[in-house]
């Protein structure tokens, strides 16, 4: 049985298969029921008790919110062309889902356990834009160009950001392998050492899934929904459950390169029962928390303040960042040489 | 001076971190969400909902046609046709209420002598379609005898009042 699954061509097919439904299925499961947390989580914050009706606490909305999604009539627009608008939804979903390839659960367990890990995250949610851009320019809608234009200059900007970033944490672990950055934090969590990247990360990660307080490409008073204004039905249902995959997907992120992924917090008795997944799934749902919990506190940012922050603030600083972590790595001697595999 | 302090506190993200912190202390407060359809809110004697006609206890109506509601009706939604009854006392023949027109003002109310037009506390009278909206003296009423005991308990608690 084993040598079936190892060392056959088909068995390994079905083997990965197998390894990809037990990531997406739960994966699925757990955006159906972000959209119904976002929705309780931001009701509570502001007095009210949000959805209660469907089941107890309300937890069959979201199936309900399925049903309404798959049943509805599909609009395409007459202007519209039709392969790329229909394309687009599914560019967005399938690299939402497609990224999960090279998430370490635990250590070893990814799907793809890959030397450029980190690069291919990178490279996936770079395509991501394309989703967007396509479905705006797709509509053949003012509304939805402005938003696909919108939404691709703000991705794009915050991307590099970002990648300072990550190369700031690359340097300390010397490694893109996403299992040796998790491993490397064995000690203390990035999140301590480099918090201001942490926070910077973090800010940037709400802004390139265009989430409050940067959801500009979508900003209903004055574009009305943005980029998915023409779409309906199951498009629209492909697009919103791509951005809340999204959402798990940056935040799988923040875990593994700042809050030392599997690991429990402390490495003795108590937090070593848990297992791994676990820890990475409540680090996962911490950071859910919080982009729900900023979407409730914030105003939107205004475009030209959007781009203020990502090129005249958030740039400068993780570059000066990441010059401060090589020269200190330097100094210190702690410089990784070579890769830890 | 206050400067470097602004700069100091920008960085830091104190206004974001004291935003957060209200929402958060709301997140854990007690909600005010009313469960509408299973649970109501208060409403004041005074509140101006549907229209009915009432009696007097013996039955007969209280409308004696003096067509002041709808004199004072600023939009013109009451209309009123009326002539002597057998008996010799002038009752209406017809006393149509368009709901549609209605701005729930409740000069009606005010300008009846007889306490007969009256703006009930039911706000629940939605319908499918628009005809059932033209209320007309039958259901006026009708309305009138379902909610009577509401009714004299709501003037008799606003009578202090007036």
């Amino acid at each position: 049985m084993a040598h079936f699954f190892l060392h056959t061509m088909i068995g390994q097919v079905i083997l990965t298969v197998l390894e990809a439904l037990a990531v997406l299925v739960p994966l699925l499961l757990g955006v159906a029921y972000l959209t119904l947390a976002e929705r309780k989580v931001m009701a509570a914050m502001q007095l009210r008790k949000g959805p209660n009706v469907n089941g107890p606490f309300g937890v069959l909305q979201a199936f309900a919110d399925a049903i309404k999604m798959i049943t509805k009539e599909t609009v395409i627009p007459s202007g519209a062309n039709r392969f790329l608008f229909l394309f687009a939804p599914f560019l967005t979903f399938s690299l939402a889902m497609t990224a999960w390839a090279v998430i370490p659960t635990n250590d070893g367990w990814a799907i793809a356990n890959i030397n450029v890990g980190v690069l291919y995250l990178l490279a996936i949610s770079s395509l991501g834009v394309y989703g967007v851009l396509i479905a705006g320019w797709a509509s053949n809608s003012k509304y939805a160009f402005l938003g696909g234009l919108r939404a691709a200059a703000q991705m794009v900007s915050y991307e590099v950001s970002i990648g300072l970033v990550i190369v700031s944490v690359l340097l300390a672990v010397g490694s893109l392998n996403l299992n040796d950055i998790v491993l490397a934090q064995r000690h203390v969590w990035f999140c301590l050492p480099m918090f201001p990247m942490f926070i910077i990360f973090f800010i940037s990660a709400l802004a390139e899934t265009n989430r409050a307080p940067f959801d500009l490409p979508e900003g209903e008073s004055e574009l009305v929904a943005g980029f998915f204004v023409e779409y309906s039905a199951l498009a629209f249902g492909l697009f919103f459950l791509g951005e809340y995959a999204n959402m798990f997907l940056m935040s799988g992120m923040v875990s593994i390169l700042f809050l030392g992924g599997w690991l429990p917090p402390i490495g003795i008795a108590p937090f070593t029962w848990i297992p791994g997944p676990l820890w990475l799934i409540a680090k996962i749902l911490f950071c859910l928390f919080v982009f729900i919990w900023v979407r409730a506190t914030f105003p939107r940012y205004r475009y030209d303040q959007l781009m203020r922050l990502g090129w005249k603030v958030f740039l400068p600083l993780s570059l000066v960042w990441m010059v401060l972590t090589a020269g200190f790595l330097l100094a210190t001697g702690l410089l990784p040489q070579g890769g830890a595999s | 001076m206050g400067t470097l302090d602004r700069t100091i506190r920008s960085f830091l993200l104190a206004e974001l971190v004291a935003g957060l912190g209200a929402t958060l202390r709301a997140f854990f407060k007690p909600k005010v969400t009313i469960n509408y359809p299973f649970e109501k809110g208060p409403l004041s004697p005074r509140f101006r909902g549907e229209h009915a006609l009432r009696r007097y206890p013996n039955g007969e109506e209280r409308c004696i046609a003096c067509k002041l509601c709808e004199a004072t009706c600023p939009a013109e939604a009451i209309t009123i046709e009326s002539e002597p009854r057998d008996d010799g006392s002038r009752r209406t023949t017809r006393y149509d209420i368009d709901m549609t027109k209605c701005i729930y003002c409740g000069l009606c109310e005010e300008a009846c002598p007889v306490d007969a037009i009256v703006e009930g506390p039911n706000y629940e009278f939605a319908t499918e379609t628009r005809e059932e909206l033209m209320y007309n003296k039958d259901k006026l009423l009708a309305n009138g005898d379902r909610w009577e005991s509401v009714l004299a308990r709501r003037l008799e608690l606003d009578a202090p009042y007036r």
